[in-house]
């Protein structure tokens, strides 16, 4: 394993000034540095690790890549997923019943790790998981894994500090959700903290697809956008490729697609060959709305 | 002052979409309690309409039986028959002060629930209630109370279709509705101010029973007992006494068909998968397994059925300021008909574990002074009760 020290130390105290000077390690950062060349946005498609069971998962994240995802964001089944709709929720579900367990699902990363070298894998998960393996080993197994960045869903900037700092020692980048009731005094500690990009949750609610994109959360795009150089991604809600256009003609550099995926696992279970032509159909299409609508 | 952490525990483990209420709650209870007007309007609904203070009553016969001086803090006698109603009324007057139309809350026992609809109904809001599926059949009468007082019940049917699920249910709908929503959590539990907001409206137990037991025995009790779910009748007794060393507070968990059947809600109880983790909001005592999965408890009292304790208890208990055991299912069944059958008072089952608890040491308590806290009445219990121990009572409640 690399361990990657004092990466951060510039950014830390000089802003972003001296970004040039370093290597572009974080693959995030490479990644939207040349969708931007292209001026594209990016797609990224979430699921769950381990649903509906372990060599499907596999062959899904697969074909995502395979299908133009431009990211990864994997979740770790939890019993008690406050921030998840009934969707995720039961991906967390099937994948438990599937043996899932923190170990068995950075052995998975590791194995998409080995496929594909370069498209950037950010974690979505509860603050227990992580508390449980041992905070400092977990983000040091993350990074022997294969992660580029790690967003805890019940832990909001006020209880990051010892997570942002495991995250900082072995170069995982700690990401953070900005909502529409973020009020504009935490909006600077949060943009301060975070890293990889910013998660920009469009609407009041639990994760889950919705038919509308709310002006809501073009209101918010505009509001974070000028405030920060990282990515602004939106997620929950985003279930069709008219929602993917939508906010990236409102300035989003990515959208962030998951319920609406992993509700084709569920539809189709038991037939993974049907589950992976219709997830790779649907990521093409999400792809697709992402290539020409940047303003 | 504002208490977000009892040593390392409790915090504020939420999504961020939620952060902005949560901040503005903790604004609004913590100017509240500093303003005379909403303590004077608590003050007198706690007296007209709850009917407090509640009888302190020794029990003569158990106390002759057992060797030592019971006495009860009769929390079944406010107003919907438990402690719950202190906490209810105090943050639907905290809901109302922030402008909030609608109040939502969950319910294992559904003795919150159903104090949660009473002042619902009494301050005009509108009252949704969350209850695992479990719990609605086990606890019928109370869901039928929450009806009869204009609230909604919501039933639960995902993971243990119990207390826990009922929480998750809670905050997915209050990230929703955030803006014109309060959530009351019942117990000490979830993210700062929570906690210590209920505890704070608890505390009238506490302040009361040691006043009472002053003036009728003139010396502060040996022991003081109470139920532990999520702690918050428990914490709302003991906060009076903490300060006063020589007092022993004890809290009874819920042993369920024993620690070593993996059937209970002991959280403290269990050296294998009680300990440290993060669950609604809180770093406190979870049950889990090592990758911190959260387990689904086992109680016959529904109010007891949870799997994690409150923070501050986690504190008192690394302090050694109070200490805690467990009582069986079996063993409160029995502490629910000799208390019955003793003093003609039919306690909540969750307030039997405490009962229990005394019966089951009673020597360690010759000849001591104890209060226990009669948290509720069990009313609510009988159905299940009688369903428990295989007695017929005529009427059968279906589904």
């Amino acid at each position: 394993m690399k361990r990657i020290e004092n990466r951060f130390e510039n950014r830390s105290e000089g802003g972003f000034e001296n970004r040039s000077e370093r290597i572009l390690e974080n693959r995030f950062e490479k990644r939207f540095l040349e969708l931007k060349k292209k001026n594209e946005a990016g797609f990224m498609p979430f699921v769950v690790l381990g649903d509906p069971d372990f060599e499907t998962s596999f062959k899904i994240m697969k074909a995502l890549i395979d299908s133009g995802a431009d990211a990864l964001e994997l979740g770790f089944a939890f019993s008690d997923p406050v921030a998840d709709g009934p969707t995720v929720q039961e991906a967390g579900q099937r994948a438990l019943k599937a043996g899932s367990n923190t170990l068995k699902c950075l052995e998975l990363i590791k194995r998409i790790r080995s496929e594909n070298n370069e498209i950037p894998i950010s974690l979505l998960l509860y603050g227990n998981i992580v508390v449980q393996h041992g905070t400092d080993k977990f983000y040091s197994d993350c990074s022997t894994a294969g992660v580029d960045a790690v967003l805890l869903a019940d832990v909001p900037a006020e209880e990051s500090d010892e997570f942002v700092k495991s995250a900082k020692n072995y170069g995982i980048e700690p990401v953070f959700i900005v909502s529409p009731t973020t009020e504009e005094e935490r909006l600077g500690t949060i943009i301060e903290k975070a890293g990889a990009y910013v998660y920009l949750v469009g609407v009041l609610g639990v994760t889950g697809a919705r038919i509308e994109v709310q002006n809501m959360t073009v209101d918010l795009v505009k509001r974070i956008k000028p405030k920060t150089s990282l990515p602004v991604l939106v997620g929950f809600g985003i279930s069709s490729s008219r929602n993917v256009k939508n906010v990236i003609e409102a300035g989003a550099d990515g959208a962030i697609v998951g319920s609406a995926i992993v509700q084709k696992i569920k539809d189709n279970l038991g037939n993974s060959e049907k589950t992976i032509e219709e997830i790779s159909d649907f990521a093409r299409e999400l792809k697709k709305a992402t290539l020409s609508a940047r303003p | 002052m504002v208490k977000k952490r009892f040593g390392e525990f409790g915090g504020v483990f939420m999504p961020e979409t939620l952060m902005a209420a949560i901040d503005e709650l903790s604004d609004a209870f913590y100017s509240a309690i500093e303003d005379k007007e909403f303590n004077s309007e608590l003050e007198s609904l706690l007296k007209k309409y709850v009917g407090r203070p509640t009888a302190l009553t020794k029990a003569e016969n158990l106390s002759r039986k057992l060797g030592c001086g019971i006495y009860l803090k009769r929390e079944d006698l406010a107003h919907t028959g438990a402690h719950k109603i202190n906490n209810a009324l105090g943050q639907a007057l905290l809901a109302k002060r922030m402008g909030k139309k609608r109040i939502i809350a969950e319910t294992g026992a559904g003795q919150h629930g159903t104090a949660v609809a009473t002042v619902g109904a009494k301050l005009g809001l509108q009252t949704e209630i969350y209850m695992g599926d479990v719990d609605i059949e086990r606890q019928k009468p109370n869901v039928y109370r929450m009806k009869l007082q204009g609230a909604k019940v919501n039933p639960v049917s995902s993971g243990s279709k119990t207390l826990k699920d009922a929480i998750n249910e809670c905050l997915r709908d209050w990230t929703a509705s955030v803006e014109t929503t309060h959530y009351l959590l019942g117990s000490v539990l979830g993210p700062a101010p929570y906690p210590d907001m209920v505890a704070y409206f608890q505390s009238i137990i506490g302040k009361e029973a040691k006043k009472q037991f002053l003036e009728e025995t003139g010396v502060l009790p040996d022991s003081v007992v109470a139920c532990v779910g999520g702690g918050s009748n428990a914490i709302g007794i003991f906060r009076e006494f903490v300060e006063d060393k020589e007092v022993e507070l004890l809290g009874v968990e819920a042993g369920g068909m024993g620690i070593e059947t993996g059937k209970h809600a002991a959280r403290f109880a269990d050296p294998e998968f009680g300990r440290p983790g993060i669950l609604h909001g809180s770093f406190t005592y979870v049950l889990q397994d090592k990758f911190g999965q959260i387990y689904n408890t086992h109680s016959v009292s529904a109010g007891l059925d949870y799997s994690a304790v409150g923070p501050e208890h986690v504190r008192l208990r690394e302090l050694g300021r109070a200490k805690y055991g467990y009582a069986t299912d079996e063993q409160a069944l029995n502490a629910f008909k000799m208390l019955s059958e003793q003093e003609g008072i039919i306690p909540a089952l969750e307030s039997a574990h405490a009962v229990a608890y005394v019966i089951n040491h009673a020597s360690d308590f010759k000849g001591k002074q104890v209060i226990i806290n009669l948290s509720g009445r069990g009313d609510k219990d009988i159905f299940h009760v009688a369903k428990e121990t295989g007695e017929s009572i005529g009427l059968v409640v279906k589904k």
